[in-house]
């Protein structure tokens, strides 16, 4: 291996780098969930009283006439999916070797996932 | 590298469950290990528990009611307890990870102490959200 293509003293690297951008793309939903579970702990704080009104409006208020309540919760659910089909997708890799399984159970897991989030913003967007 | 500086290592293939169970793990491997039972634990339960019971509550007054009810009995409680503390665990292990990702606190006993902190601050937390739940105040 000429000396030019090594990284580290052992390692060529190689790739399309495809691992970088999983990899950035669970810390950045990861960050994202954690402040929006932030926006709901200071909302949920603030109520006075725990309430059925209360508690639909932490998901559905707005602002300047904007379903900003909404929107922030779609957004925050589709990182929750695709952050968790990361993480599932590292458990199956890890774990399930033959790969015909493996590829089912990424299927699997992404239907899992998607049939969550078409669940959650019929929940949240239906009247 | 010269050859003979190569020293056998043991090797551990295809370790049985027992032996899983027997080994135990720094604070850093049972932070990891817990992180990742944790997010298996709320992806298995998103879809069939903690949504329903959101929808539940969400969409009407009654069924807010019905989920107060529901809330009352202790196996539910229990189940409510459990994924609090999956949550938990997962958030204060993920925010240890970022700090780490960014290079600090990587040496062995800063990484230690701070997987023990992350163990302890989430299951205090989870022992705060388990009073409120059983009514201690």
């Amino acid at each position: 291996m000429p000396a030019q293509e090594k990284i580290g003293q052992y390692r060529l690297v190689v790739g399309a780098h495809y691992g970088t951008a999983q990899y950035i793309i669970q810390r950045v939903t990861a960050i994202i969930l954690a402040v929006y579970t932030l926006i709901l702990l200071i909302g949920f704080l603030s109520m006075s009283g725990f309430t059925y009104e209360g508690w639909r409006n932490l998901f559905t208020f707005d602002m300047l006439g904007l379903p900003v309540g909404q929107v922030l919760a779609t957004l925050a659910f589709l990182s929750l999916a695709w952050h968790a089909y990361i993480g599932i997708r590292d458990i199956w890799m890890d774990y399930v070797k033959p790969v015909g399984i493996r590829l089912g159970l990424y299927v699997l897991s992404i239907l899992w996932l998607a049939g969550a989030a078409i669940y959650f913003i019929t929940i949240v967007w239906g009247s | 590298m010269a050859e003979s500086a190569v020293k056998p290592r043991k090797t551990f293939r295809n370790i049985s469950v027992p032996q899983i169970l027997s080994y135990r793990l720094p604070p850093a491997g049972q932070v990891s290990i817990l992180h990742r039972i944790s997010g298996a634990l709320l992806f298995l339960a998103l879809p069939i528990i903690i949504l329903p019971l959101f929808a539940k509550s969400f969409v009407s007054p009654a069924g807010f009611e019905t989920i107060s009810v529901l809330a009352g009995f202790t196996i539910v409680k229990l189940i409510f307890l459990i994924l609090i503390w999956g949550y938990l665990h997962h958030f204060c292990a993920g925010i240890r990870y970022l700090v780490l990702d960014l290079h600090i606190g990587l040496d062995k006993v800063s990484a230690q102490r701070s997987a023990r902190i992350v163990l302890g601050i989430s299951l205090a937390l989870t022992l705060v959200f388990g009073l409120k739940l059983f009514g201690a105040w």
